[in-house]
C-alpha cells in the first residue's frame, strides 16, 4: 500500500515511518509536516493510505479530511481521544490511534485498511463482472422485430453485400449492417476477424489447417495478415 | 517525580541501534525548540498557541514514559483552553527534568 504521513512533529513522523518498515508491505511515498502542502500533494498523486496527525497548528487534520474530495483510507493518531466520535462519521478512516504508538495495535490498524481494501478490490471485480454481464447480449432487428442474441451462442458472422449473416448454434439471421459495425459490439476476448468477410468466435473454433479454420461445419479461410493474431489468441500446448 | 526512560524507545528500535539514536537524535533536536516555542508563547501570553506547544511536547513526554507527567500536561493543557495557567510550575518541572536528561544520553 502506498502511504503519506501528515504530522507537525518530526519524531511523530519517525516513529509512523519505523512501525511501517517493521510491517513491510506499506511503501511511504512523502511526509509532510503541515497539511496544506499534503493537500497540493493529494491533489496531484494518488494514495491507497494516510497516518494523518489531527492537531497540527493551523489546518488541523480533520479540516483536511474535510477539504478532500476523494480521501483515500485515513488513519488518525493523535493524543486526543476526544476527536474518535466526529472521525468515525467517515467511512474511509480506518482506525484511530493514540500517541504513543505501539507495534501491536498499529498492525491491527493496517490489517483493518488491508481488509477494507481488499473489500473494495472485490466490490470493483464484482461490478465489473456485472457489467460484462450486461453487455452479454444483444438486440438486432429483423423485420421491425428485436431479437435477442446471446453472444457466446454466435460463431461466425458472415459479410453478404449489404447484409450481414450471424449464425448461432441454433439459428442464422441476416440483418442489414455491416461487419465493422457488429465488430465494434462484439467483446474482443470472444471474437477476431479473421477475413475481410468474417468474424468468428475463437471459443467455437473445431480445428485449424493451413489458412482455414473449422467452426461448427464451416470452412472459414484466413487472411495472411489474420493469420499470427489468430495464433497469438489460441491457448497453444 | 519519575525519572524519564528509553523504554518506549527500546520497545519500539527492538535492538536496532541506528533506530535508537535516529529517536534519540530527533528528540535532542526537536525537544530544546518545542520548549523554547512554548516559553515564548507564555511571554506572549497566548493562550491558544500555549495550549498547541503543550499539546505537542506532551508527546515527548509519554516517549520518555513519565505517565505521571503526562497526566499534569494534560491538565495543563486543559486549563489553558480556559485561559488558565493552574499547573503550569508542575510542567515546567517536567521540562527541566527531560532537558537535564537528554544532556545525558
Amino acid at each position: 500500500m502506498n502511504c503519506i504521513i501528515i504530522d507537525d512533529e518530526k519524531l511523530a513522523r519517525v516513529i509512523i515511518k519505523t512501525l511501517c518498515k517493521e510491517i513491510g508491505s506499506l511503501n511511504i511515498l512523502e511526509e509532510f509536516s503541515n497539511a496544506m502542502e499534503a493537500i497540493k500533494y493529494l491533489n496531484e498523486n494518488k494514495v491507497d493510505l494516510i497516518f494523518l496527525d489531527i492537531h497540527m497548528p493551523n489546518f488541523n487534520g480533520l479540516d483536511l479530511i474535510r477539504s478532500l474530495k476523494n480521501p483515500p483510507k485515513i488513519i488518525l493518531i493523535t493524543s486526543d481521544p476526544k476527536f474518535a466520535i466526529e472521525a468515525f462519521e467517515y467511512d474511509f478512516i480506518i482506525d484511530y490511534l493514540l500517541k504513543p504508538l505501539e507495534l501491536p495495535r498499529f498492525k491491527k490498524a493496517i490489517e483493518k485498511a488491508k481488509t477494507k481494501e481488499l473489500k473494495s478490490a472485490l466490490k470493483t471485480t464484482k461490478a465489473k463482472l456485472d457489467t460484462n454481464d450486461i453487455d452479454n447480449d444483444f438486440y438486432i432487428n429483423i423485420d421491425r422485430r428485436l431479437i435477442k442474441i446471446d453472444l457466446p451462442s454466435i460463431y461466425l458472422i458472415e459479410a453478404k453485400g449489404d447484409y450481414i449473416k450471424i449464425k448461432t448454434e441454433n439459428k442464422d439471421y441476416v440483418v442489414h449492417s455491416t461487419l465493422k459495425k457488429i465488430e465494434d459490439k462484439l467483446p474482443d476476448s470472444l471474437f477476431l476477424k479473421i477475413h475481410r468477410s468474417f468474424i468468428i468466435n475463437i471459443k467455437k473454433i473445431i480445428d485449424i489447417e493451413d489458412n482455414s479454420v473449422l467452426i461448427q461445419k464451416d470452412v472459414i479461410p484466413v487472411s495472411r495478415s489474420k493469420r499470427p493474431e489468430l495464433m497469438k489468441r489460441l491457448d497453444l500446448l | 517525580m519519575q525519572k524519564p526512560n528509553l523504554e518506549y524507545i527500546d520497545r519500539l528500535s527492538r535492538g536496532d541501534k541506528s533506530i535508537k539514536a535516529e529517536l534519540i537524535e530527533v528528540i535532542k533536536t526537536e525537544f530544546p525548540k518545542e520548549k523554547k516555542e512554548y516559553y515564548e508563547s507564555l511571554e506572549k501570553k497566548e493562550f491558544k498557541k500555549i495550549e498547541e506547544n503543550v499539546h505537542t511536547l506532551k508527546h515527548k513526554i509519554s516517549i520518555l514514559g513519565l505517565e505521571k507527567s503526562y497526566e499534569i500536561a494534560n491538565q495543563f493543557e486543559h486549563n489553558l483552553r480556559e485561559h488558565s495557567l493552574d499547573k503550569k510550575e508542575d510542567f515546567d518541572k517536567i521540562l527541566i527534568a527531560i532537558s537535564d536528561y537528554i544532556e545525558t544520553i
